[in-house]
């Protein structure tokens, strides 16, 4: 194998990289990213940085040192064609046929947006950097703030808002947060953390529209009432980044279709020398027993390692079957989240009524998950039970 | 092999701990504690997975 390319310059793709290298592999690898930047971390663009508490140069990703990867940046994929092995990239208007021996998926997920809303000034997404610089300066101005959706992205900066001390109003059509991530139980306490701090939380209603000409001044709520605010924030998730591989023969479902070993299906088949990690891969957990796509840093990090050792190796590498994992900072508590929910659930550190607990998840009698709040040292306990199969309770 | 934390940086997120245990230990007062500084060259694929691990980038290895 001669040449690898990796299409994402994020978490994913540089972590993919630093294995291959690690791995002893010595071709060339190219790294395409869309972006003007050098990898960088994401979290830190709803919390630390979007506070402005965190300088830039924390926010790049550091690189394994002697990393030998020739970037190709501010360059968006616009085709695959599987029959040449060909990544086709655009980059300042002009054209480019990219080859490859291996390919790593790796172009991530982007913004969701509501159907159906004008374009206004004073509405932003959070997914980039620029995105993120964007709506820093218009905090600064101390705008009265809306926030659509109570997922992580909308909690956080939500939650950062609050700290610059800023009036919050956060709009989630569900009835609770973080439902469909950890449970109805938990998400109601999360819940509780916004109105704790006196964010206003608006549950169970639906956005009809944006109010304001040129500028947005409101949202209007399904229910006819209209929230003022002067930056509005969307945060109703993100889908994955696979328009550019649309009739490339590569099977999409909400991501990439990949087997146990993040390898591409085609036909259901897997396609020789092309893998897929990170938000956009959608593979079959060999836990689990069924195909899912985690959103999450983590994931990016280990799936991006294990698919680079994939290219490699092929089937002689491990599959990959992780506990999932997340965290998500909100004022001042850790949410820390391993696993999955299950149906049964006990407290098995303090009290949901403390600022500090413990939840586990089970099903069918194993412990399958656990959240905690600001318990970092027991939610990772749980990590390893899980991994082994412990019953549920867990006895700790 | 040396192991180097940045205390400001570090927000107990604990995935060092799992990654390298006989290393890192973050206990119930919510601290990251590094057990050893000087671990041995065994550990070393761990530690180095625990820094990669880290989602703040809080870990140095230095030779």
């Amino acid at each position: 194998m001669n040449t690898i390319v990796i299409v994402g310059a994020s978490l994913a793709g540089l972590r993919g990289a630093e294995m291959l290298r690690r791995e002893g592999y010595e071709g060339r690898i190219v790294l395409i990213g869309a972006e003007q930047h050098l990898p960088y971390d994401r979290p830190p663009l709803s919390k630390q940085f979007l506070a402005g508490s965190m300088d830039w140069e924390n926010v790049t990703l550091r690189a394994d040192d002697g990393l030998d990867v020739d970037w190709r940046l501010a360059t968006r994929a616009t085709g695959l064609d599987l029959q040449r092995r060909v990544v086709n990239v655009e980059s300042g208007g002009s054209a480019e046929d990219v080859s490859f021996d291996g390919l790593l998926i790796a172009t991530g997920a982007h913004p969701r947006m509501l159907p159906g809303l004008p374009e206004l000034d004073g509405v932003f997404v959070l997914r980039t950097a620029d995105d993120c610089l964007a709506l820093r300066d218009a905090l600064a101005a101390g705008p009265r703030v809306a926030v659509v959706g109570a997922g992580f992205i909308g909690s956080e900066v939500a939650a950062t808002c609050h700290g610059r001390g800023l009036d919050v109003t956060v709009i989630e059509a569900l009835p609770v947060p973080l439902g469909r991530a950890i449970g109805e139980d938990l998400g109601r306490r999360c819940a509780q953390l916004h109105r704790d701090h006196g964010v206003d939380l608006r549950l169970g209603v639906g956005v009809d529209g944006l109010v304001g000409t040129g500028r947005v001044e409101g949202v209007r709520l399904a229910d006819g009432s209209v929230i003022p605010a002067d930056v509005v924030v969307i945060g109703v998730g993100v889908a994955p980044t696979t328009g550019w591989l649309e009739g490339s023969g590569l099977d999409l479902a909400d991501g990439v279709r990949c087997d146990q070993w993040c390898r591409a299906l085609a036909g259901g088949q897997p396609v020789p020398g092309v893998v897929a990690a990170g938000d956009v891969a959608r593979w079959d957990h060999p836990g689990l027993g069924e195909a899912i796509r985690v959103e999450h840093w983590t994931n990016a990090v280990e799936q991006g390692q294990a698919a680079a050792q994939v290219l490699l190796h092929g089937t002689a590498a491990p599959t990959f079957d992780p506990v999932p994992y997340f965290w998500s900072d909100q004022y001042d508590t850790k949410i820390q989240f391993v696993g999955r929910t299950g149906p049964d659930i006990m407290v098995v550190d303090g009290s949901l009524d403390d600022d500090r607990f413990v939840v586990a998840y089970g099903r069918d009698g194993r412990l399958v998950g656990a959240l905690g709040f600001s318990r970092p040292a027991v939610v990772m306990k749980h990590r390893a039970l899980i991994a082994s199969g412990t019953e549920f309770p867990a006895r700790m | 092999m040396r192991v180097i934390v940045d205390f400001d940086v570090c927000q107990s997120n604990a995935l060092c701990m799992t990654a390298a245990p006989e290393v890192f230990e973050v206990r119930d007062d919510g601290f990251l504690y590094v057990l050893n500084e000087t671990p041995d060259e065994s550990l070393r694929d761990k530690v180095l997975e625990a820094k990669r691990l880290c989602p703040t980038q809080a870990i140095t290895v230095e030779d």
